[in-house]
């Protein structure tokens, strides 16, 4: 990483290689855990660590969800209030909130089926940006020339935020639906290309002469060196990106219209249905909240073989 | 076994390397010349930081030389390849791969086109069970000790049948007593299959051990051959026979006297 000062903002490390030692030895301590609990009663005690554990982490958030739901509904329990309560939203926006998939007609459908429009266009947009940015990123991460020529261009297109783009896509294709999903590539693509390209850069000289030994061509090198050894990077650039896609295919859909659920948000507007944005919201925010740790998951997955040497 | 009378096999002819970086040139070494024998087991000597690892590597291929060429059998060498297999320093495992995927990835390379699907299964397997790692077939490297990866980079550079076996310092990082059950298990294996093989080594007991010859570099920059050293010793070779025979003691002294007398490490200041 030496060779790119100002690089690792987008190097997520968390998300990132964990350094060999750390992750051996806090495995090894909970096997270890594990086993002794195990050796002393086995059933009973192992459910109930469990189950704390998970009141531990689910409990808490409850909690404060309750406490935050509280203290709104105080805020804005009164007739001339400017937002509405959340029983107020639960009593207008009912059918909403209970029943996602229903069906009254073409534009009247639950906020599943326009989570699932809009899902399908950011996998189109992100798919794509997935593939183009690591094929980018490992032909730019092999050269320093190209490195050096690239990348302050992609660090300046990275911050160019979504709805930007739009008007240009707009002029481009003619048409808002390909128009959104190149808004979501062109979003999404740049962290993809950036880390791909430093974890290609980060595969140690060793895997290379290995490579270079064995005379793996370039297809194979592609698949059997760089890819496996560049993954950790490659999938937190996805994690970002995949973020990304989220935000950009709400403010598209906005503009571009359809039955996606940003545009939803954007017709209640216009129709001054506030506890339907509300309840949009939330969708929007579980969603973005699944997709990022749908990534993570693949990624941790993936790459188990990778974290240590 | 002796280097005059077979006909070179691996030759380097007057080779330098010279590094250049930012306008700075090291030359790291000058005016090797080595005929080494189809068969040999050669170990190369030296204070670290002298350049064993680039005259490995310039074998190897990795690197290329200055002035003066390589050859394997009367061919320039110019680029790596499987018939120059690497044992390198650190067993350089994927270890996204398991121990059975690491070597089988460099079978399938080179016998992909010669063997069928289940001869390159049943050489990998026969690798394996050649260093003893068998048992751990489908372990990560992550998963098994320093020695055992060692072993299984080893396995993996016999599986490519080279014709040179290249080992840069493979016990280096291993406890005294795994060094020595590895050390044995390469004598066996040379003993079995006679391949050609250069090992760089700073251990002065290894090298008089497993070695035909033992070439002894001078300090860099600048390294060049000092002397070389015919063990003369018979094989199979015994460490703890060994220990008493006066072969051996002379042997390990002249190699000692070379390093500590005549070439004492300078610590750069
Ligand atoms: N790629 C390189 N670029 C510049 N200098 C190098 C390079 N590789 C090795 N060197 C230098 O060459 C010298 C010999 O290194 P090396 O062959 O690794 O020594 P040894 O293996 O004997 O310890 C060292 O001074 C090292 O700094
Ligand atoms: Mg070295």
């Amino acid at each position: 990483m030496n060779a790119m000062p100002g690089r690792p903002v987008l190097v997520d490390p968390s998300a990132g290689r964990v350094p060999a030692g750390g992750a051996a030895r806090t495995k090894s301590q909970e096997t270890k855990v594990v086993a002794l609990r195990t050796a002393r009663s086995p059933l009973s005690a192992r459910a109930l660590a469990t189950l704390r554990e998970a009141a531990a982490t689910v409990v808490p958030p409850l909690v404060m969800l309750a406490a935050l739901l509280l203290i709104w509904q105080l805020a804005t329990d009164k007739p001339d209030a400017s937002l509405p309560s959340p029983l107020k939203i639960w009593t207008e926006a009912n059918d909403l909130i209970v029943s996602p998939f229903f069906v009254y007609g073409p534009q009247d459908i639950g906020l599943g089926w326009r989570v699932l429009t809009s899902l399908e266009r950011v996998a189109y947009g992100f798919g794509l940006a997935a593939i183009v940015g690591i094929v980018l990123g490992a032909v730019v991460g092999q050269s320093v020339w190209a490195m050096r020529g690239l990348d302050p261009i992609f660090q300046v297109l990275r911050t160019v935020p979504p709805l930007a783009w739009l008007p240009i896509s707009l002029a481009a294709f003619r048409d808002s639906g390909p128009s959104a999903v190149f808004v979501i590539f062109i979003t999404a693509v740049w962290p993809v290309i950036i880390n791909t390209a430093v974890g290609i850069r980060n595969i140690p000289q060793d895997y290379r002469n290995v490579a270079e030994v064995l005379r793996l061509n370039p297809l194979e090198y592609f698949w059997r060196i760089m890819i496996p050894s560049a993954a950790p990077y490659i999938f937190t650039g996805l994690r970002i990106g995949i973020g990304l896609s989220w935000l950009a295919i709400v403010a598209a859909e906005m503009l571009t219209g359809g039955v996606g659920i940003g545009f939803f948000i954007w017709d209640a507007w216009n129709s001054s249905r506030l506890s339907d944005i509300v309840v949009a919201l939330v969708y929007i925010g579980v969603v973005g909240f699944v997709l990022d740790r749908l990534v993570a998951l693949v990624g941790r997955i993936a790459t188990r073989g990778t974290a240590s040497a | 076994m002796t280097a005059q009378l077979a006909k070179p096999f691996l030759q380097l002819q007057g080779v330098r390397k010279v590094f250049s970086r930012g306008g700075m040139e090291t030359e790291v070494l000058t005016d090797i010349s080595l005929d080494i024998a189809e068969g040999e087991f050669v170990s190369i000597i030296g204070h670290s930081g002298c350049g064993k690892s680039t005259l490995l590597n310039l074998v190897a291929g990795l690197t290329r030389v200055t002035t003066g060429a390589v050859l394997l059998e009367n061919r320039e060498v110019n680029e790596p390849g499987p018939e120059r297999a690497v044992v390198f320093q650190n067993h350089s495992l994927l270890p996204w791969l398991t121990v059975y995927e690491n070597v089988r990835i460099a079978v399938d390379k080179v016998f992909g086109r010669t063997k069928s699907r289940a001869d390159r299964h049943a050489w990998t397997l026969h690798n394996l069970d050649l260093v003893q790692m068998g048992h751990a077939k489908d372990k990560r490297p992550a998963e098994i000790s320093g020695g055992m990866k060692q072993r299984v980079g080893i396995a993996r550079a016999l599986a490519m049948e080279p014709k040179v076996l290249l080992m840069d310092e493979p016990f280096g990082a291993l406890d005294a007593l795994t060094r020595a059950h590895l050390q044995d298990s390469v004598m066996q294996i040379h003993a079995r299959l006679g391949n050609t093989a250069i090992m760089i080594t700073h251990d002065v007991d290894e090298a008089v051990l497993l070695s035909d010859r033992i070439v002894m570099m001078t300090n860099g920059p600048s390294a060049r051959v000092g002397e070389v050293l015919e063990v003369g010793l018979p094989r199979p070779r015994n460490r703890l026979e060994l220990v008493s025979d006066a072969r051996y003691i002379h042997a390990r002294e002249a190699v000692l006297k070379f390093l500590y007398e005549r070439h004492r490490f300078v610590e750069a200041a």
